[in-house]
């Protein structure tokens, strides 16, 4: 991801060619609308559901798809539709989330890394990081939640602290291309301070770059809030989450496979569209790496 | 050299000491006491107070740190809480499993992702291209676990071609072993060997660009031999970099694949240290996964730095 | 986990008496969920250590047969005195631990002194805080003198927490477990299985089966699937309810559904406000469908009770009516109890799936009277420190899986806290009463007195669910107690 250099972006007036590329790109398109899908099912969510996803109807446990239950009902007689959507919100917020942590100090910490590099500062930052990356998550993870109790919240704790080393480096490493150029020489010839040259120059010039890796850290998100919450460790109930509803649907897959496959299905997609616009998104910020990866 | 080793290492020893101090701190709050676990419910105070002095849980903090901090430093890791035995013991057994597994693993991966990332290479852009890309795309996308619950009611409850889960054991004979270890090999392969043929394709695109390569090919090499030649070998530098960041991972990240398939292995030896608050366990094995990954860090950053002297003034 | 009373249903069970027959296969693969933390039944309350090591390895002087019955164990016989103080055993004659070491009256006196000392680890020492006084008679005789009359006692006796062990074994005793078993120890492989193998020197009937595996498969999912791709041949206590329907039409499979000596309780904490008030509780019960726990939490496998008491014992009173599902009646207390709706409350989880489903479909319906249970999910060692020793929770589930517990409702400390000087004073009187009519009548009245106090919500008897190989005879249906006797078990024909 490192070789996708800010400073080839597109020269201005681009917008309007940026759009039509954009549309052109089969993998963006695609995932960018399987992605809508959910992002829209999620927030849809909280104005309506077909059924009240909380309320418990055992007459109606494990019932196939049908036309009052599209994707079926689960053990307890739930409405799998209602709590996918609503699981969406919850999967795609925790990552999310869990993205925004690790711009909020890795971001910063590799500007500043880069704007010091070689100091005592930029080694500590950069050991940190390395250190951080040396932990095994998922082990972190478990003992966050065996700490402070299995939640939404931990989930978003566990994840958001492995993203941090992840944007810091990518940070870091495309700011100090940056630093080379001639207009950042300039600005410092012109006496401005490096904060405000990692702000006014270097950080617009990164932005393709986080935007790409956001992308693909959100995919990673969700994979690993479907883990977490598989293991127990994710949102608690009643709220559902799709790993919970897999875990739940695990000793039925024999006989009600379809508890199993949606959400497991609606884990697949969502991880799919995002990772397809990543790929799009890098392909249209850098063309010449076109069909690359 | 002398002098970047030097410092190398004492930033290895200051990070582990970080990571000691993050890991002891972390299972000290950890909420649950071991002896009123073991114990149970009718257990009397005075019969849990003997236990905890017996366990060492009441000793202050700091010298309960140094104490396990020094154990360690002398190659001893203490002793498991519930089986009594010496965690450097339970691990090297589980790591009887855990290493085979994260060998297995790799390799498939590795069989399957060099021939699909060097065909899609060599015809980028066909419909094989485009097949294999998409294929690797569902294989990163998959929750690994969900595909290992697909496999066993597949393979095992179906077609009984493998056993639903569990490990026989070595002495029990090997291909019996290898055969228990195929299933979770195979669902903790898919991610990685996606991942890996991705980085193979690429890899080899940016080589198969690269100067040297149009200079054979305009020399009148075919794109074949150019590809077999010169350019594979080039490519390899950053599939190996991947391959040993999964073999790490692949080691400690088996956690809910060894408990889909109730293998005892390291992972699932935390999971359940956790849980039975086995601190010294998890303590101690924690701390030895993170001083693997650092220490081979170390490694390979030396190597580095051996090959390319540049690499030892600043980075 | 380690608790027997929370750990349900791990027991799995055989039959004695089947006929002798000649097995084609010799050993047997037994699967249960939780692996003992190691193997002294004496000092440890962890349910999984009897239901490997009770009656295969240890025996005491008494031993539970498979229908809850006392029968004669190491001792073969016993007298008791007149004023019922003084019990008499007669050993067994002959009998020699694993190690080849003599079981004679010595070891007798050593194991209970032992259990009852100051400083012992014993989880079930009250058994033992009836006895003054163990002498050794003769090396085949043993006297033990109590301090009150106690009809109970060889019942006691036969609990796992009172076998027999030998001094010159003790201090291995918690990974190489010596007994006087028809079974011997033979190796563990920590985390994932043990095993046991035949004593050729047994002074009594022998093992029908040359070598028992005990393999540990805790997650549900991995036990279904383990007993379908027949890795194992028997699973105890088997957790998936919703795949017996399988087991039952597949035929390479049969299922076992016993009872167990589990009731299984939405525990309430009764000093906590408004729960201090009875109407509260009783609120909570109405608002409860118990026949849709079962159907949802339990795939229908269970018995409603309305006490807490098991429903297959003679002196049990059906009380479930009088706290049938009547979610206006609920509404209708809580408002004469002054509550303001909604009322948020903490209920705390253990793992077992009846806990976790139970709980869900318990939230949902307590939701329907205005009460909002709020779900926290929690692994048995944080349950035990918050929820049973501190106390921290408002609801909670659990199932209390040993046999004839009532007392605990006499104990004001317990977890559910509830305390009420007229029922301690019927458990006192109940403890020394020998007569079984008074007892039998006693206990219907204690079962009365925490019904009509509401104390906790009674849900189901949970039920032994075995399921195992077609071809697998003598093993136990119900579990009176922890515990996988696999002395008769055998392969049929």
């Amino acid at each position: 991801m490192t070789d996708l250099r800010a400073d080839h972006l597109p020269p201005s007036g681009a917008p309007v060619r940026l759009w039509g590329r954009a549309l052109k790109s089969r993998s963006l398109v695609l995932g960018a609308a399987l992605t809508l899908i959910f992002v829209l099912a999620a927030l849809v969510s909280f104005l309506w559901t077909p059924f009240d996803v909380t309320g418990i109807d055992i007459a109606n446990k494990i019932k196939g798809p049908s036309a009052r239950n599209p994707l079926g009902t689960d053990h307890f007689g739930r409405d799998i539709l209602s709590m996918i959507m609503v699981g969406a919100r919850v999967s795609i917020a925790v990552a999310f989330v869990a993205v925004g942590i690790g711009m909020a100090f890795g971001v910063p910490l590799g500007l500043w890394a880069a704007a010091r590099k070689g100091s005592l500062l930029d080694e500590v930052i950069m050991r940190g990081n390395d250190l951080v990356f040396a932990f095994p998550s998922l082990v972190i993870a478990i003992l966050i939640t065996a700490i402070f109790g299995p939640s939404a919240v931990n989930a978003i704790v566990a994840i958001g602290i492995f993203n941090i080393p992840v944007f810091a480096r990518l940070t870091r490493s495309g700011a100090l291309t940056l630093w080379q150029k001639d207009y950042v020489l300039a600005a410092r010839v012109a006496g401005k301070g490096a904060a405000r040259i990692s702000v006014e120059h270097i950080l617009p010039n990164v932005t393709n770059l986080l935007i790409v890796q956001g992308t693909i850290q959100f995919s990673l998100g969700i994979l690993a809030e479907a883990g977490l919450s598989y293991v127990g460790l994710g949102a608690q109930p009643p709220t559902p989450s799709w790993g919970r509803m897999l875990a739940e649907s695990q000793t039925m897959i024999s006989f009600a496979p379809h508890m199993a496959l949606f959400p497991g299905l609606a884990i697949l997609l969502t991880v799919l569209g995002l990772n397809l616009m990543g790929d799009g998104l890098r392909d249209l910020f850098d063309p010449k790496l076109r069909g690359r990866s | 050299m002398l002098r970047y080793t030097l410092t190398r290492l004492l930033s290895l020893a200051v990070s582990l000491a970080v990571a000691s101090v993050v890991i002891f701190m972390a299972v000290e709050i950890l909420p649950g006491d071991p002896a009123t676990l073991m114990l149970g419910v009718n257990a009397q105070e005075d019969t849990l107070a003997a236990l905890r002095e017996q366990l060492g849980l009441n000793g202050s903090l700091w010298s309960r740190y140094l104490s396990w901090v020094g154990g360690m430093l002398t190659g001893d890791f203490g002793t498991s809480y519930t089986y009594r035995t010496p965690v450097a013991e339970m691990v090297g057994e589980r790591l009887w499993i855990s290493l085979p597994l994260a060998i297995y693993a790799l390799t498939l991966s590795t069989l399957i992702a060099f021939p699909a990332g060097i065909w899609a290479a060599s015809k980028r852009g066909s419909a094989a291209d485009v097949g294999v890309m998409g294929v690797t795309q569902l294989g990163v996308a998959i929750p690994n676990f969900w595909f290992a619950m697909l496999m066993v009611v597949v393979f095992a409850i179906n077609l009984r071609w493998f056993s639903a889960g569990g490990f026989p054991g070595w002495d029990k004979g090997f291909w019996l072993s290898m055969k228990s270890l195929t299933l979770p090999a195979i669902a903790l392969a898919l991610p990685q060997a996606s991942i890996l043929a991705r980085v193979m394709r690429s890899s080899l695109l940016d080589t198969l660009s690269e100067d040297f390569v149009r200079t054979a090919r305009a020399k009148g090499l075919s794109k074949r031999q150019a590809l077999w030649r010169h350019a594979l070998r080039n490519a390899l530098i950053p599939v190996l970099t991947i391959i040993g960041l999964q073999f790490s991972f692949l080691l400690a990240g088996g956690i809910i694949i060894e408990n889909v398939f109730y293998l005892p292995g390291l992972g699932r030896m935390i999971f359940q240290a956790v849980s039975a608050r086995d601190l010294i366990v998890v303590e101690s094995v924690v701390m030895l996964l993170v001083f693997a990954v650092i220490a081979v860090n170390f490694l390979v950053e030396i190597s580095y730095a051996l090959v390319d002297p540049r690499l030892r003034h600043g980075r | 986990m380690t608790n027997r009373f929370t750990t349900v249903g791990l027991a799995g069970g055989l039959i004695f008496g089947a006929s002798v027959a000649f097995a084609q296969q010799a050993d047997i693969t037994i699967g249960q969920q939780l692996e003992p933390p190691h193997l002294d039944p004496t000092s440890a309350a962890a349910g999984a250590i009897d239901q490997v090591v009770y009656s295969n390895i240890f025996e005491g002087l008494t031993r539970f047969g498979p229908d809850g019955s006392v029968g004669p164990g190491l001792a073969r016989s016993w007298d008791v005195s007149e004023d019922g103080l003084t019990y008499t055993f007669h050993l067994a004659e002959g009998v020699k631990f694993h190690d080849g070491t003599t079981m004679d009256a010595e070891d007798v006196v050593f194991s209970l002194n032992r259990a009852r000392a100051e400083d012992s680890a014993n989880a079930q020492k009250a058994l033992f805080a009836g006895i003054t006084d163990v002498v050794a008679t003769d090396a085949a005789t043993v006297t033990v003198t109590l301090s009150n009359p106690d009809g109970a006692f060889p019942f006691k006796m036969a609990w796992g927490d009172a076998v027999i062990v030998a001094p010159e074994s003790i201090d291995g005793i918690k990974t190489t477990p010596i007994g006087t078993g028809a079974f011997m120890f033979d190796n563990w492989v920590e985390g994932d299985r043990i095993e046991l193998k035949k004593n050729p020197e047994y002074w009594g009937e022998p093992a029908m089966l040359d070598a028992v595996t005990f393999k540990f498969i805790s997650d549900p999912t991995a036990a279904f699937a383990s007993m379908m791709a027949e890795d194992v041949d028997v699973f105890a206590a088997f957790p998936a309810p919703e795949n017996l329907p399988q087991f039952d039409a597949d035929p390479r499979f049969k299922v076992l559904v016993g009872s167990t000596e589990g009731e299984t309780i939405l525990a309430i904490n009764n000093k906590q406000a408004p729960f201090d008030n009875v109407k509260v509780r009783e609120a909570v019960a109405h608002a409860i469908n118990r026949q849709e726990i079962i159907d949802g939490a339990q795939f229908g496998y269970g018995t409603p009770i309305g006490t807490h008491f098991a429903p297959h014992n003679p002196d049990y009173v059906d009380l479930t009516g009088q706290s049938g599902y009547d979610p206006e009646k609920a509404k209708m207390l809580l408002e004469e109890a002054g509550v303001t709706l909604p009322l948020k409350v903490k209920m705390t989880l253990p793992p077992p799936s009846y806990a976790r489903r139970g709980g869900e479909i318990i939230a949902a319906q307590l939701r329907q009277v205005g009460i909002e249970a709020q779900i926290e999910n929690v692994e048995w060692a944080q349950w035990l420190e918050g929820t049973f020793r501190g106390k921290d929770y408002a609801l909670t589930i659990v199932s209390h899986t040993e046999p004839m517990d009532i007392n605990i409702y006499a104990r004001p400390d317990y977890y559910f806290q509830y305390d009420n000087a007229d029922f301690q004073a019927l458990i006192a009187k109940i403890d020394v009463e020998s007569d079984p009519a008074a007892r039998s009548e006693m206990f219907k009245q204690a079962q009365q007195v925490i019904a009509d106090d509401y104390v906790n919500a009674y849900l189901f008897q949970l039920p032994l669910i075995t399921v195992a190989k077609a071809g697998v005879e003598g093993l136990w249906e119900n579990a009176p107690t922890q515990a996988a006797d696999m002395t008769a078990v055998h392969w049929a024909e």
